[in-house]
């Protein structure tokens, strides 16, 4: 029987599973299992896999349901969520499905993704990292660079070369690597804030079988592209209830003596421009919930990185000699990404990842104009050479 | 509320669509500026009778008991005249129907009344076209005192610079002092007082919708509202809505230029390719791309917010919120997007018999017009918690 969901069934759902699972007097992970059988994880999932088959936009009931209960950590587990599960939801067997969406959504199994390389970044198809059949398993050797997460991550999505012989976009191959097998080596990386919320991820000798592998062989980029449309959403797409404007706005009222008239004619300018980013945002949705995705969504982290950088600009230049300091440069290894974080100083040099993480601002703009206002692509020299043949 | 098209809008977009790419292209619209330099009405009043009476859109914010569209139960709004502004603006169309059918309208059904509702009737059947005489230049957060004076004889005496859709008006909405107060009077054109009504059209930076001085001489008139003090309520209402549903022109002038930039430098080829293939070109548009839709969804907010509200006014805050973004973003969206046009076109693009121009002109009129994007930033400071310099 085929069921319709909507809002008042879902809550309906919602307020049944409450009436048998009391949180307070459940475990927090049986509590989290028993949400994710019951289909309340994420309700636009299929049925049996944290699902009820509803419309995506139904979550929210659900969420507002279920509001105080224990929740995943989603700060966690985020690369999980937003990236792995679509794909393996996409690509993954049935077994593969059943095997690892329950501990992703749980925050019991954490996930990275081992894509970036030191010399594949933006031209992420010409990575290097080879996989090489044997038998039932694959063996892994190659370097991967960026990997938030890599330091508490169970499994991780891999994409590696299984044929060099062919134009690079056509030799990848997609896997779920164990992160706890021998030859993976973790390394944090440090970056400007003093932190290191990346690793460098070294892969040697590294045998998976090929029960680990998410779709065809050869078939790696088209599984890749799933994964990096999910990205782009994830990171610009995410309404946080903590905005930059609304730190920065805060700093601005508590702050009268740093005011300035100038200071405040740019602030009220990127206050309209974060007001129209959110009305695109509120288009978008009722776009996708009408069941016509527009290509806005294309922009939306190409308008995020540029207002993140502009007020937390801002912000430190209001502050003044406040601005001249910087609370701890202590290297620590968070294991949430936090883009806005302690203090003005930190807000500022992180956002100038937003613009680079998750396809930088140029390959953003390549991709609207030739995807969507479909100009031609620049002249290559790389579309019909074998990835060995390629010049380094 | 939703800021997506409905399907009536669709069909009424493609309506206005069909009637603009027979009577209203590029090429009609560049001689009509022409022959209005050298003193013909700037105005195309066969496409605006056939817009206005035909299509219907003279009544889309006049109540139905009016004898317009305009209702809160399924009829025509804000949402539908915004549509018909993201037409105009994208063919740069020699109507008068911000000027009639929005900015004078606005300020009659503020008004309310007897002779407003007279009027109204007159406006929604397209029997006639009005014209509110008040600078297009004027702010709605700092609307100008009245400058004609109604005597005790019943007559306005005065002048008014910076006028839109006066030369196609048959009826002026003028702001005028009182003895005591203020108050909205209609005259009517041609005056029955012979020379009493003069529109003498200002060699005007915007080719296709020129500003005129508009001088009163004893011109018999109607009262339609008076007020006490200084305060002009009609006109603020007339002009903030105004400002609100300008967005929507401004969104389709810019789309005009995005649309065309992208399929020129798709066909231009330099250094044997076609420019758009170059990323200075194409980054620079994906740039104006993602300002578009930001502008469609901003006037599309501003457009349904007044479309909640009461005719009559007042415009709560959260419709004004919507106007002001909506006007900070969208003028400064349309003139970036036209002076991409010229500078992506390369010499054409600086060329009159080029099109480009035209939409050069309207956008930066329309930066000016209704308050200016600073002005529009300036009134957020307050909803946007804020507040200026002590």
């Amino acid at each position: 029987m085929r069921v319709t969901w909507d809002e008042a069934s879902v809550a309906e759902r919602a307020r049944a599973f409450l009436a048998e699972h009391d949180p307070a007097a459940t475990d927090r992970l049986e509590f989290l299992r028993a949400r994710f059988d019951a289909g309340l994880a994420w309700v636009h999932f299929p049925e049996g896999l944290g699902g009820l088959g509803a419309p995506r936009e139904l979550q929210a009931v659900a969420d507002r349901e279920l509001k105080g209960t224990p929740d995943n950590q989603p700060g966690r587990i985020g690369i999980g969520l937003g990236m792995a599960a679509p794909t393996i939801l996409a690509f993954g067997t049935e077994e593969q499905k059943k095997r690892f969406l329950r501990p992703l959504w749980t925050g019991e199994e954490v996930w990275c993704q081992l894509f970036s390389e030191p010399g594949a970044g933006s031209d992420l198809a010409t990575l290097a990292t080879r996989a090489v059949r044997e038998g039932d398993e694959w063996v892994v050797d190659g370097q991967k660079v960026w990997t938030s997460s890599a330091h508490t991550a169970r499994w991780a999505i891999l994409v590696a070369r299984t044929d060099p012989d062919v134009p690079k976009h056509r030799g990848l191959t997609y896997f779920v690597c164990d992160m706890h097998a021998p030859g993976v080596e973790v390394r944090p990386l440090r970056q400007i804030t003093g932190e290191a919320e990346f690793n460098e991820v070294f892969l040697t000798g590294v045998r998976l079988p090929d029960a680990l592998r998410l779709g065809e062989v050869g078939d790696g980029w088209r599984v890749a592209q799933t994964t990096l449309m999910n990205e782009r959403v994830a990171i610009g797409g995410t309404p946080s209830r903590r905005t930059m404007m609304g730190v920065v706005a805060e700093t601005w009222r508590s702050r009268p003596e740093l005011r300035t008239h100038d200071l405040h004619q740019r602030l009220l300018a990127l206050w309209v421009d974060s007001e129209v980013m959110r009305l695109t945002a509120v288009r978008l949705r009722e776009q996708l919930a009408a069941g016509h995705p527009g290509p806005e969504g294309s922009g939306m982290k190409l308008a995020f990185a540029r207002l993140h950088q502009q007020l937390s600009g801002i912000e430190v230049e209001m502050l003044r000699e406040d601005g001249l300091a910087y609370d701890d440069w202590t290297f620590r290894r968070p294991d949430t990404v936090d883009f806005i974080g302690r203090e003005a100083g930190y807000r500022y040099l992180r956002a100038k990842g937003n613009s680079i993480e998750g396809g930088t601002s140029e390959i953003l703009r390549n991709i609207i104009a030739e995807r969507v206002l479909g100009l031609p692509a620049e002249p290559r020299a790389d579309k019909d050479v074998a990835w060995k043949d390629l010049p380094r | 509320m939703t800021l997506l098209y409905t399907d009536v809008e669709e069909e009424l977009r493609a309506a206005v669509r069909d009637l603009l790419a027979d009577k209203a292209s590029p090429s009609a619209v560049l001689d009509r500026a022409d022959s209005a330099a050298a003193g013909g009405t700037p105005y195309d009043a066969e496409l605006w009778k056939a817009l206005a009476r035909d299509i219907g859109v003279a009544g889309l914010l006049i109540p139905e008991e009016l004898g317009g569209s305009a209702s809160h139960e399924g009829g025509a709004s804000a949402r539908e005249a915004a549509v018909v502004l993201e037409e105009l603006g994208r063919a740069v169309a020699p109507v008068p129907f911000l000027s009639s059918a929005v900015l004078a309208t606005q300020a009659l059904l503020v008004a309310g009344g007897e002779v407003a509702g007279e009027l109204l009737g007159r406006l929604a059947a397209g029997e006639a076209t009005a014209a509110l005489a008040v600078s297009f230049a004027a702010s709605p957060y700092a609307p100008p005192a009245p400058v004609a004076i109604l005597g005790e004889d019943g007559t306005v005496t005065g002048t008014v610079t910076g006028v839109i859709g006066a030369e196609a008006a048959d009826v002026l909405i003028v702001p005028v002092r009182l003895s005591q107060g203020v108050g909205l009077c209609a005259v009517e054109v041609p005056s029955t007082a012979q020379g009493a009504v003069r529109v003498a059209t200002v060699a005007s930076l915007d080719l296709t919708r020129p500003v005129a001085t508009v001088s009163f001489a004893s011109a018999p008139a109607r009262i339609v509202a008076r007020a006490e003090g200084l305060e002009l309520p009609w006109v603020w209402e007339a002009l903030v809505r105004g400002a609100g549903l300008l967005a929507s022109e401004q969104l389709g002038v810019a789309e005009w230029c995005l649309t065309t930039t992208v399929a020129y430098v798709k066909e231009r080829r330099q250094f044997a390719r076609p420019v758009g293939s170059f990323q200075a070109v194409k980054h620079r548009l994906a740039d104006l791309w993602l300002e578009v839709v930001g502008a469609r969804a901003a006037a599309r907010n501003a457009a349904a917010r007044l479309a909640e509200a009461p005719a009559a006014g007042p415009l709560g805050d959260e419709a004004a919120v919507a106007v002001a973004v909506a006007q900070a973003h969208c003028g400064a969206v349309a003139v970036h997007a036209a002076e991409e046009c010229v500078q992506l076109h390369g010499g054409i693009g600086m060329t009159w018999e080029h099109p480009a121009h035209l939409y050069l002109k309207r956008a930066k009129a329309d930066q000016i017009a209704l308050g200016t994007p600073g002005d529009h930033r300036d009134a957020l400071a307050g909803p946007a918690g804020l507040p200026a310099p002590l």
